[in-house]
């Protein structure tokens, strides 16, 4: 997989986002998803889960994810922040 | 030509209904393939096949309830490795003792249970097909003063019968039975669903998970008829608190050390490897379970069986409630990497009700991780005929003392509840304390 070399728009990466916490959590509560609620408390997403979602949009984006980006992922708008960012290993 | 039978999922299982084949007659099929969804009362189970070959003909019928090591299709060697297969000594090679010369149980999980029990299959009367002993007999020989030990289980279907196939007349086609019942009870129409089987095909595995929706009438929820999967852990924790004695013990757990040992090894690995806190934990749990192997085993007929190997059972709640735990085959064999690998896949299989036979009962210790939900510790119930359960709370930050400071520190709480019939607790404080003593040096997990 060739890794996307220009950053996301924040559309882009909100799809994305979405897209993958779909394969792990699909449902009425994924749909009435709003940009701060807390993902693992909305969805129900443990750490199986959500490592998980962190290796999906890995794989999609090229871009590795580390344990120390978590605190910054617990939304949906912590993430689009991430994905927009440039990535420092690139 | 070998038999595929009704494997033993479980220690309480006695019999199985088939709710769906995956193969057909003339379809090829590998050791290990998942061959048909097999239902224990407590969950669908994908089924593994012991051998390769054709599969020549199907003997039961989807909807048919059989029991224990009762036949469920034939399969016919193939070319490649034809000759006179040993019908099941492919099955399991390190498991399986020597082929039996009593040719009259032939189901590898049957002559192993009987093998656990001390029992001795040519002294045991078979009243399966053909006079096969099977585990109902093992289980029958072991408790001959309780000659109906299936109340474990309930022994009929019960509940009203299943009005699904009248449901979607329309869908018949492109659906598999049980695939159109999961629809009818998750309330989602079959047959929008895109299949995965030959030709487009809806199976079980197709249906989304959706957790049952709770109906109300109004005037406060109205009563709920209980699962199966409820009924199965009701009569399995009843008969726990019934029979076992059990004791309980608390050691709170530094993790300090392991937390950033973890970190350490999780930048230096690909992000799909990445090792979980509670992979840790049970790799702790594993190495203590083989250094205090009084702990890890089954408790029957008045004696402790000690396990062979650790047979890791993991608890895992699903989202729309209830408790399925796979299990870790010879977790003793895994280090850290593989262990969590494991946890990952048998977890996913959990979540989505489709666990494997290889990974469904047998369990010689069981860990219960609670953490996830937000509480300290969790005082749990053994899992007969198992002797020890181990329970983990969350981890947080709390106040430690470390010499004369008072320093902040992420800390467990590990539990254990241990039968003492079994052991006493001088031997279940050193289970714990050794859980203790690996998760404080973690470059040796």
């Amino acid at each position: 997989m060739t890794a996307p070399r220009h950053d996301l728009t924040p559309l882009e990466a909100r799809t994305l986002v979405l897209d993958v916490l779909r394969t792990v959590s699909p449902g009425p509560a994924l749909d009435a998803l709003g940009p701060h609620d807390d993902l693992r408390d909305a969805l129900g997403l443990d750490s199986l889960d959500f490592l998980a979602v962190v290796t999906r949009v890995s794989e999609r984006t090229g871009r590795r994810i580390d344990e120390d980006d978590y605190d910054g992922l617990a939304d949906l708008d912590g993430w689009v922040g991430l994905l927009t960012t440039s990535d420092p290993a690139l | 030509m070998a038999e595929f039978r009704m494997p033993s999922l479980g220690a309480d299982m006695e019999s199985g209904t088939v709710l769906e084949w995956l193969v057909g007659p003339g379809d090829q099929v590998r050791r290990g393939d998942v061959v048909a969804v097999v239902d224990t009362d407590k969950a669908a189970i994908d089924v593994e096949c012991f051998d390769s070959g054709v599969i020549e003909r199907l003997l039961v019928q989807p909807g048919e309830k059989v029991s224990v090591g009762t036949p469920l299709a034939l399969i016919a060697a193939t070319g490649a490795d034809a000759g006179p297969a040993p019908p099941e000594t492919a099955a399991r090679p390190r498991e399986t003792p020597p082929p039996a010369p009593h040719p009259a149980a032939l189901s590898p999980l049957v002559r192993r249970r009987a093998a656990e029990a001390g029992l001795d299959i040519a002294t045991l009367t078979g009243t399966g097909p053909g006079g096969v002993v099977t585990a109902a007999d093992v289980d029958h020989a072991l408790h001959p003063a309780v000659p109906v030990a299936a109340p474990l289980v309930p022994s009929v279907t019960p509940g009203p019968p299943e009005p699904v196939v009248a449901a979607a007349p329309g869908a018949r086609i492109h659906v598999s039975p049980y695939a159109r019942r999961l629809a009818a009870e998750r309330g989602v129409d079959p047959t929008v669903l895109r299949g995965s089987g030959p030709d487009g095909v809806v199976h079980a595995r197709d249906v989304p998970a959706v957790p049952a929706p709770v109906v109300t009438n109004g005037a406060g929820p109205a009563p709920v008829a209980a699962t199966a999967l409820r009924r199965a852990t009701a009569a399995l924790m009843a008969r726990s608190k019934r029979e076992i004695p059990h004791y309980y013990l608390a050691l709170d757990i530094d993790l300090g050390p392991a937390l950033d040992w973890l970190r350490a090894h999780n930048r230096a690995i690909p992000v799909a490897a990445r090792v979980l806190p509670a992979a840790v934990l049970l790799r702790a749990v594993v190495l203590a379970a083989q250094a205090v192997p009084e702990l890890n085993g089954h408790w029957i007929d008045d004696r402790f069986v000690p396990g062979r190997g650790v047979q890791l059972g993991v608890a895992v709640s699903l989202r729309g409630g209830g408790l399925v735990v796979p299990v870790i085959r010879d977790a003793g064999t895994l280090g850290l990497d593989d262990l969590m690998a494991r946890v990952r896949e048998g977890g996913e299989r959990a979540r989505t009700g489709r666990l494997r036979s290889s990974e469904a009962g047998g369990a010689t210790i069981t860990v219960t991780n609670l953490g996830e939900l937000g509480v300290d510790a969790v005082d749990g119930v053994i899992h007969p005929p198992q002797v020890a359960l181990v329970g983990f709370g969350a981890v947080r930050p709390r106040p430690w003392a470390a010499g004369d400071a008072v320093l902040v520190r992420p800390v467990v709480t590990a539990t254990l509840s241990a039968d003492h019939r079994a052991t006493d607790g001088a031997l279940g404080a050193r289970l714990l304390r050794e859980i203790d003593r690996r998760l404080r040096r973690p470059e040796e997990l």
